[in-house]
Formats: C-alpha cells, sequence, structure tokens
C-alpha cells in the first residue's frame, strides 16, 4: 500500500543537544502508529516536525504541514469561546470550502453537538480534548498527529477518545499517536516506534516488538522496559 | 487574520474585569484630570480681623480719595476668608484648627497710609503644626500682601508723578492741613524770573543772584524733561521687571498639555497591556503553534495584535478626550490631527506591546511586563531641561527617543494644540513601529 506520510532522516538539534538522530518513519493510510519512549526521547519533537510547527535541521517529511492534521498535547482551543465558535474559527483559518458543513460534521463526529454553544473552558478534559481533536480534523487531513492524547484523562473518557480515534483508523486516517501508556500503545497501534534519545530503536507492531525481546513469561510493559535495558537504556 | 481579529473582539467583549479595567479606568483617569484642571485648588481657610472701622477706609493722598479697602479685596481672592470680629477670637480659630491661618487689619493702617510716612503694617498668624499647610498659608498670603503693595505701590506712583508735573509746570497741590496750594512751577518761575532779570539795569546788584535762580530753574526744568517723572518713579517702584520670551513652540496652555498627557498616558496603557497581553494569550491558550504551523504567519500574527490594540485603544482615548472636552476646550476643529496622531501613537504602543508579549509566555506576566516598563518611560519623557544635569538630560532624552511615549506626547501636542510639527513626531512614531515588529519578530523565533 502507496505509504500517506514518509519521513527520512529526522535529525534535530537543541544547541549541542542532539533531540532527533536520523529517525525515519513511513506509514500506510489508516494505520495506527504508536509513538513510545522513555522522557526527552524525542516524541513530541518527532510529532512537531510531521506538523510542520518545528523543521528539522536534516532530513525530510513527504507531506506539507497544511495536509497533516495535529492536535498538540494541550488543548489549543480558545477558553472563553464556545465549542462551535472555536471549530469555525479554525475552520475559516484552514480555509474549508463549507465552513457549516465541517463544523456540523465534526460535532456529530464528536458527539459535541449538545455541547456546541458551551464555552470550551465549561468542558471536561475528555470533551476538551475531543474540541481539540476535531479541530485537528478540520481540514480532513488523511493523516493525523495526537501528541499524548490521553494525558489527564480518566479511564471512561479515555475509552471514549480510543472508540473516537479507532473510527477515524477504519474510515481511512492514519494516526500517529505519541503516549506515555505503554498499555495503549500495545492495544491500538499496529506500528510502534519506539524513540531512546532521539534514536528510533524499534519499527514493527507489538507482538513483533515482544518477540525481540524474546521471553514469553513477560507482559507488554516488562518486555519493554526489558527491551530499552538491552539497548543501553 | 481577519477571523483572528474578530475572535480577539470577542473574547475581549467576554472579558469584562478586563474590558473594564482598559475602558473605565483611562475615562475615570480622565474625568479626575477634568475636575482638577477646571476645579482648581482649594483656597486656604483664613481668618480675617479688620480694625480699620468702616468710615477710616478712604485715605487722602494729595487730594485724592483712594479706599483701601478695595486693595485689601485682592488678598481675598486666593484664601477662604472667615470674618471674626477681634484678634484674640482670630487666634482661637487659628489653636482650634478651625482655619489654617489669621490675618488681622489693624486699626491705624489707614493712618499710616494716609501720612506716607514709613510703612504700614497687617498681622499674619498662622499654625506651624503641618509644615505643608503653614507654607501654603504663609506663601498665599505673602503672595497677596505683594500684589496689594503692587497695586498701591502704583497708585502713589501715579499721584507723585502728577504732584511732580505740578511742580514743573503749575497747578494745584493738596497739602494736609494747608489744603489746595496754587504752584506756579519751575517753567513759569524761569519766564518770570527773565522777566524780572530783563527790568533790571545792568549793573543792578541782583542780577547775578537773580542769574543764578534762573539757571537753577532751568536745569530743573532740563532735568525733569531729559527724566520723566514717570519713567524715573516708575523705575524705583518696579526696579526689575520680567521680560518673558518664549522658545520651542511653547503655545500650549498647561490644561491642554495635561490633557495631552493623560490621553498619552492611557493610549500606553491599553495598547501595551492589550497587544502584550493578547499575543501572550495565544501562546497561554497553547494555540500560537497551531495558528503559525501555516494558518497565520508569524508576522500577519503580529501585524493583528498590533492593529487590534491600536483600534481599542483609539476608541477608547477618542472616547476619553470627548470626555477631556467637558472640561477643557478642545479644538473639534482640529479632531482630524487628533485621530493621525493617536493612531500614529497606538501603532507605536502595539508594536511595543507585542514585542513585549513575544518575551514572555503568559498573560500575567506579559501584563506585568508592560506595566513595569511604561511608567519609568512616561516619568522619564516628562522630565523637564534644566530639572537634572545636562549629561543625565541627554541621556534620559535617549532614553524617552527609544520609546514611544515622548513622541506621541509631541504629536497629540501638536495635534491638540498646534503646538510645533506634527510630522517629526510621526516619522519618529513609524520608526518605532518598524524597530519593535522587528524586535517581535525575532522574539518570536525562541517559541519554535
Amino acid at each position: 500500500m502507496e505509504p500517506v506520510l514518509e519521513a527520512e532522516g529526522l535529525v534535530k538539534r537543541f544547541g549541542d543537544r542532539e533531540a532527533l538522530r536520523g529517525v525515519s518513519l513511513s506509514v500506510a493510510p489508516g494505520e495506527l502508529v504508536g509513538v513510545i519512549g522513555p522522557n526527552g526521547a524525542g516524541k513530541t519533537t518527532l510529532l512537531s516536525i510531521l506538523a510542520g510547527s518545528q523543521r528539522p535541521d536534516e532530513g525530510e517529511v513527504s507531506r506539507s504541514p497544511g495536509e497533516v492534521g495535529w492536535v498538540p498535547q494541550q488543548a489549543a482551543l480558545y477558553g472563553k469561546l464556545t465549542v462551535e465558535e472555536n471549530l469555525r474559527l479554525f475552520a475559516r483559518l484552514e480555509k474549508c470550502p463549507d465552513v457549516g458543513a465541517a463544523v456540523d460534521g465534526m460535532l456529530e463526529q464528536t458527539q459535541l453537538g449538545d455541547r456546541r454553544h458551551s464555552p470550551v473552558a465549561e468542558l471536561s478534559g475528555g470533551n476538551r480534548q475531543r474540541v481539540n481533536i476535531a479541530i485537528g480534523l478540520l481540514p480532513d487531513p488523511p493523516v493525523l498527529l495526537l501528541d499524548e492524547p490521553s494525558t489527564a484523562l480518566d479511564p471512561r473518557q479515555r475509552e471514549r477518545l480510543w472508540e473516537f480515534i479507532l473510527a477515524l483508523s477504519k474510515g481511512g486516517t492514519a494516526v500517529i499517536y505519541s503516549t506515555h501508556n505503554v498499555a495503549e500503545a500495545e492495544r491500538y497501534a499496529s506500528q510502534l516506534a519506539v524513540l531512546a534519545d532521539g534514536e528510533r530503536l524499534f519499527s514493527g507492531s507489538p507482538a513483533e516488538l515482544e518477540q525481540t525481546v524474546g521471553t514469553s513469561d513477560l507482559d507488554f510493559e516488562e518486555a519493554f522496559v526489558r527491551f530499552l535495558h538491552d539497548q543501553g537504556h | 487574520m481577519r477571523w483572528l481579529f474578530l475572535k480577539d473582539l470577542t473574547i475581549l467583549r467576554r472579558s469584562p474585569l478586563l474590558v473594564a479595567l482598559l475602558v473605565i479606568y483611562p475615562i475615570v483617569i480622565s474625568v479626575l484630570i477634568g475636575f482638577a484642571l477646571s476645579a482648581g485648588p482649594d483656597k486656604p481657610k483664613v481668618a480675617f480681623v479688620n480694625e480699620v472701622p468702616a468710615s477710616e477706609n478712604i485715605i487722602n493722598l494729595g487730594g485724592e480719595e483712594v479706599d483701601v479697602s478695595k486693595y485689601a479685596d485682592q488678598i481675598f481672592e486666593s484664601i477662604d476668608p472667615v470674618r471674626v470680629s477681634s484678634r484674640e477670637e482670630a487666634l482661637k480659630k487659628v489653636e482650634d484648627g478651625e482655619v489654617l491661618g489669621a490675618l488681622i487689619i489693624p486699626a491705624d493702617i489707614t493712618d499710616k497710609l494716609d501720612s506716607g510716612l514709613g510703612s504700614a503694617q497687617v498681622e499674619v498668624i498662622y499654625n506651624a503644626e503641618d509644615p505643608l499647610k503653614r507654607d501654603l498659608v504663609r506663601n498665599t498670603i505673602k503672595s497677596q500682601v505683594q500684589d496689594a503693595n503692587a497695586a498701591l505701590t502704583k497708585r502713589f506712583t501715579e499721584l507723585a508723578i502728577r504732584d511732580l508735573n505740578t511742580v514743573l509746570q503749575g497747578g494745584t497741590i493738596n497739602f494736609p492741613i494747608r489744603g489746595d496750594v496754587d504752584i506756579l512751577g519751575l517753567q513759569k518761575s524761569r519766564e518770570v524770573l527773565e522777566q524780572a532779570r530783563d527790568e533790571l539795569p545792568e549793573d543792578s546788584p541782583a542780577r547775578p543772584e537773580i542769574e543764578r535762580v534762573i539757571q537753577f530753574a532751568g536745569l530743573a526744568d532740563f532735568g525733569l524733561d531729559l527724566f520723566p517723572p514717570e519713567k524715573v518713579l516708575a523705575a524705583v517702584g518696579e526696579p526689575i521687571q520680567p521680560k518673558l520670551t518664549e522658545v520651542e513652540g511653547g503655545r500650549t496652555p498647561l490644561d491642554a498639555f495635561a490633557v495631552a498627557i493623560a490621553v498619552t498616558v492611557s493610549l500606553m496603557f491599553v495598547t501595551l497591556l492589550l497587544a502584550a497581553g493578547t499575543l501572550a494569550a495565544e501562546r497561554e491558550e497553547n494555540a500560537f503553534l497551531r495558528l503559525v504551523r501555516g494558518l497565520v504567519s508569524k508576522t500577519g500574527l503580529l501585524v493583528e495584535k498590533i492593529g487590534l490594540a491600536a483600534f481599542c485603544s483609539l476608541v477608547v482615548t477618542l472616547l476619553m478626550m470627548c470626555g477631556l472636552a467637558l472640561f477643557v476646550g478642545l479644538d473639534f476643529g482640529r479632531a482630524g490631527f487628533w485621530v493621525i496622531a493617536l493612531a500614529a501613537g497606538a501603532l507605536a504602543f502595539g508594536a511595543m506591546g507585542v514585542a513585549i508579549g513575544a518575551l514572555t509566555r503568559e498573560v500575567r506576566a506579559a501584563s506585568l511586563l508592560a506595566f513595569m516598563i511604561s511608567l519609568p518611560i512616561a516619568f522619564l519623557a516628562i522630565v523637564p531641561s534644566g530639572a537634572v544635569s545636562p549629561a543625565l538630560y541627554d541621556v534620559i532624552r535617549v532614553v524617552s527617543a527609544l520609546f514611544p511615549f515622548k513622541p506621541t506626547l509631541a504629536a497629540l501636542d501638536a495635534a491638540i494644540n498646534d503646538a510645533g510639527s506634527l510630522t517629526t513626531p510621526l516619522l519618529h512614531l513609524a520608526a518605532l513601529v518598524a524597530a519593535f515588529s522587528l524586535a517581535a519578530r525575532l522574539a518570536l523565533r525562541r517559541f519554535v
């Protein structure tokens, strides 16, 4: 299948520190890619470069920022505006051909129609994240980037969020998400990209990661930790 | 950019506390300044005792009757007199704090003025408990007594000039006790003496004596002709006269300049806080990166924030000027110039505001920084030359030129009061808009 997004040899330096060291990635339509790794591994930097909000010092990304939906870790919304006003503003900035239809479509998709007139500041964390994602989906991108989307959500909100993301994936949208929650990576990702110290250590399915570690008596989280340890991290 | 502008206006509309601060605050300031300018300072309460009987207020100066009470009224122009009947009563009121001081006109004042010998005295009593009040009363009464003195001196001088001219040309002079006396006058005396001399025989022994008197009369006439009494006595009465020359514009009345300062201060606060705050808010709401990854350019975002802040502050300060116009006569015919000056100042402050906002991540930090920077630059911009050493003043001028307050004040002064060129401050402000916008654009680089 033709990849919907490709990144080749991405390098990012902050002063003397190399946040990314030649990371490459290839994502197919509808694929769910989980980017995992310890703190400071370069997950957010990778997603920021794929989103176009940062430029790599080396390497390139196959798609322009306008072709990629991006949902930053913290909800990038205006608290004093309502759900609908936020969606309408970004739909206009995204130059959606039919702003009204795009907004209504997103309200329906996120099941926030009954909260359309609520100020975002009054929404729960889960609903706010759904609006955050909806804004990332407004230009109807073939690829959606989610930076730790379930952080600060309770289990019920997290479950609803993943239902929403899985539905997107089934609809053909490729989703790349970073997470600290290894269980979420195992459960939902079709492909894992393991980063540590800016380097990509592994690319493959969760099952392949377990096979790489080579023991069957460990759960996935233990296998992941063992993998990092074996790789010197 | 239009949608961001409308978004910011909507957010402002839904932030009543912020709007209250940004709109009501300058309006309150303008009203306070207006009242202060139109009402003037309160007159200090001073107990007043006039021991001179009403019938003796008139003194006779060289046959002219002068009403002394007319000159005493001058003193009341700057004080609020509390009339009491005796010195003791006045003293008690001062001690009790009911009045700030007491002014006592003694009964013998008209006699002393009437005699023309020596100075008449008035007595001033004040409470020294509060140094500020003490100085206020002392300086006010001293100043007003000096004015009354000057007015009386002028009257005395006029009468003296009249009498000297009578001595020169002849006429009637009124003397105490003797009343009106006919004076021959130096000029006529000389003519009479010359006639008498001509009638004397050439060898008359009286002839040389008469000749000497004729010479004296001639010299006196010549001297008074050369140094006219009105000029000599005017010089004696007011030996030093200030000649007032204004340089560097200076046609602005104090109250109109105060309007320019009040409006500039408000323009500065509103624009700086809005520009810095709204830019910082984009990062505080985490929207900044989402916006600049292709939806809006960073330069476009800065232009939008500068425009928003300038537009809002222009509206607020125009309203403020209309409010101030109720108290101070402003020429509405120059309203077009007001708008130009306000717009230029607002854009410069807006550019400075986004430079501040670009340095900070939070609205609170941006607002605090804007507030902390604005107060010193406003203060420095109104330090007058001569108040500090020349070297320090040069430093202050350079520092003031780096910020928009001083050129905005100059532009507004020119726009409101037609004082000086409007073009120079506008060009200065345009340069500051470019410089601060560039600084803001560079500062934004560190957030990506």
